[in-house]
């Protein structure tokens, strides 16, 4: 973990409620994909915590949805001001076990940390499907940014305005894999868990206080005994969850 | 040089900032941050007989300058605190640490810290009698002075070390509890825990928390905690933290002229790891801008 103010190299909006923005700053305490950083805002208490979309070894990318006040503050910030930011917290996912065929499984707001976790097994020379779930057409982002890392990409929509019509579950009977990764609303989880044919991983969301184990106020049960969503997770093994 | 050295019932401290209980674990995610051996001491998380998972998530709403916890003392049970928890600290702290304790009986309360009270690293044994997250224990024997009477002296009764009682603020009369506390052989008095709040999601017509209210700490509280330990340190004499939405090194020396002997920092942890370390290093400047070469000369220094 490390603490310090990033600079806004861009924020743009992507979509109605969609929002990308680029953060300069230290990205040496990032491990692993589906990290986040948690965000100190002017006139709010607790930090915002965001999952990282990319990084390199000078920026990272978030995406985020407004969906209260404080991501409504950050959504009309400009490059050039300065966010109060912990860097490279969770575990993050583990692709050693993902096997030669991994699936990786977004929805709505869980599309983001997918891009550096797809970007990663394609540079461990992995066969990656993508497949990403959202509501309706012109809710979709970075379905071109996903084809250009090299995956196969897999676009759903529950109203069937674009790509295939329904949920993630119904794209995900049609590939083969080898292992599967997802982040995304419970609903979806659910239904990729009934749906799901090999091992996993599932990276969650939790309302949290500090965002680093401190205060346990995301614990989750799981077979293996107690975890903080945000030091022991966000992303969990499918075999140790209950449901 | 400025002086920040307390002795706090018997063991003299560097400087009088304590991370509050439920705020700092058992110290090991700050350790990867800074050396905690800059703190006076820290309140380890509250220890209960059994272990705990405690209640339902979302546990967390955030408040205007502050925030609502429900954790419900989760935490893994006292026998695996000493076996597994203490020997962990002891790699990245070498001060007494403060041992924190509830329960939901009297004889739990006594079991705890009977156990807690063999441990070496323990300098002070802190008894929660206020935690609003728990049904039929907790914050209930801190509202009635003869539950607390009771407390105190099944405590006293099996431990050697100095007690520390933490106080309730969701009390008619702060006053008479601590008097309570003291009259049946407190060493010392902490407070004040979290305020009783609730939050609602007005989208979803629902409290924001799973158990509906919680506990609201952060600055806001500040206040109220300055007000609560002013009327306390005319009422007892025996030693005083002060606690509740302190922030920074000024907060500490407002806590400490209404009458703390040392301060508990809580909720300002979560938001900003680095609270203390910085509290720390601000308070013998703040001390020195206001002409303080002991920090003892502040002590209910207001009143």
């Amino acid at each position: 973990m490390y603490q310090g103010f990033y600079e806004i190299k861009s924020n743009k909006k992507l979509t109605d409620s969609i929002f990308e923005m680029v953060l300069i700053g230290d990205t040496s305490s990032i491990t692993a994909p589906g990290q986040f950083i948690n965000i100190k805002l002017d006139g709010f208490y607790l930090r915002r915590p965001i999952s990282i979309c990319d990084y390199d070894d000078s920026t990272i990318t978030i995406i985020y949805k407004v969906v209260g006040e404080g991501t409504e503050v950050m959504s009309k910030m400009n490059a050039g001001e300065k966010l109060d930011v912990l860097c490279g917290l969770g575990n993050g996912f583990n692709t050693s076990k993902s096997l030669d065929k991994p699936v990786l499984v977004g929805g709505g707001v869980g599309v983001p940390p997918m891009y550096n976790l797809c970007k990663k097994l394609i540079a461990e020379g992995k066969k990656v499907t993508v497949i990403l779930g959202f509501n309706k057409k012109d809710e979709i982002f970075y379905e071109d940014e996903f084809k250009k890392l090299g995956a196969d990409v897999k676009v759903t929509t529950v109203d069937g305005s674009y790509g295939i019509k329904g949920f993630v579950t119904d794209a995900l009977k049609e590939t083969e894999y080898s292992y599967f990764f997802t982040c995304g609303p419970m609903p979806m989880f659910k239904a990729i868990e009934s749906t799901a044919t090999t091992s996993g991983q599932y990276s969650f969301e939790e309302r949290m206080g500090c965002g680093f184990g401190a205060c346990m106020g995301c614990s989750c049960k799981t077979k293996y005994g107690n975890k903080r969503i945000c030091k022991d997770g966000p992303v969990l093994e499918r075999e140790e969850i209950i449901w | 040089m400025v002086n920040t050295k307390v002795n706090l019932l018997g063991i003299e401290i560097d400087n009088p900032i304590i991370p509050a209980s439920g705020t700092y674990g058992f110290g090991y995610e700050f350790a990867e941050l800074y050396d905690i051996n800059i703190l006076g001491t820290f309140s380890f998380k509250g220890t209960t007989k059994e272990p705990r998972f405690g209640n339902p998530t979302p546990r967390i709403a955030e408040c205007t300058a502050g925030m609502i916890n429900s954790v419900g003392l989760q935490n893994p049970g006292v026998e695996k605190v000493i076996s597994e928890e203490l020997p962990k600290l002891a790699k990245v702290f070498n001060k007494p640490v403060m041992a924190n304790v509830s329960g939901f009986s009297v004889e739990e309360y006594a079991y705890t810290c009977e156990k807690i009270n063999a441990c070496e690293q323990v300098g002070w044994i802190e008894v929660n009698v206020s935690c609003p997250n728990v049904h039929n224990g907790g914050m209930s024997f801190g509202t009635e002075p003869s539950a607390v009477e009771k407390v105190v002296k099944a405590v006293k009764a099996v431990t050697t070390k100095p007690i520390i009682i933490k106080l309730s603020p969701n009390v008619t009369d702060i006053v008479s509890i601590a008097k309570a506390a003291e009259a049946a052989g407190a060493d010392g008095i902490s407070l004040i825990n979290t305020l009783l709040g609730m939050r609602i999601d007005i989208k979803r017509r629902q409290p924001v928390i799973a158990n509906k209210m919680g506990g609201f700490s952060g600055s806001a509280i500040f206040p109220v905690a300055v007000r609560m330990v002013y009327q306390v340190y005319d009422a007892v004499k025996i030693p005083i933290i002060g606690m509740g939405g302190v922030s920074t090194a000024k907060d500490v020396i407002e806590m400490m002229m209404a009458g703390a002997t040392a301060v508990q920092v809580g909720a300002a942890n979560l938001v900003d790891p680095f609270a203390c370390k910085t509290i720390i290093k601000d308070l013998p400047k703040e001390l020195a801008k206001l002409n303080i070469n002991d920090i003892n000369e502040i002590i209910g220094g207001a009143h």
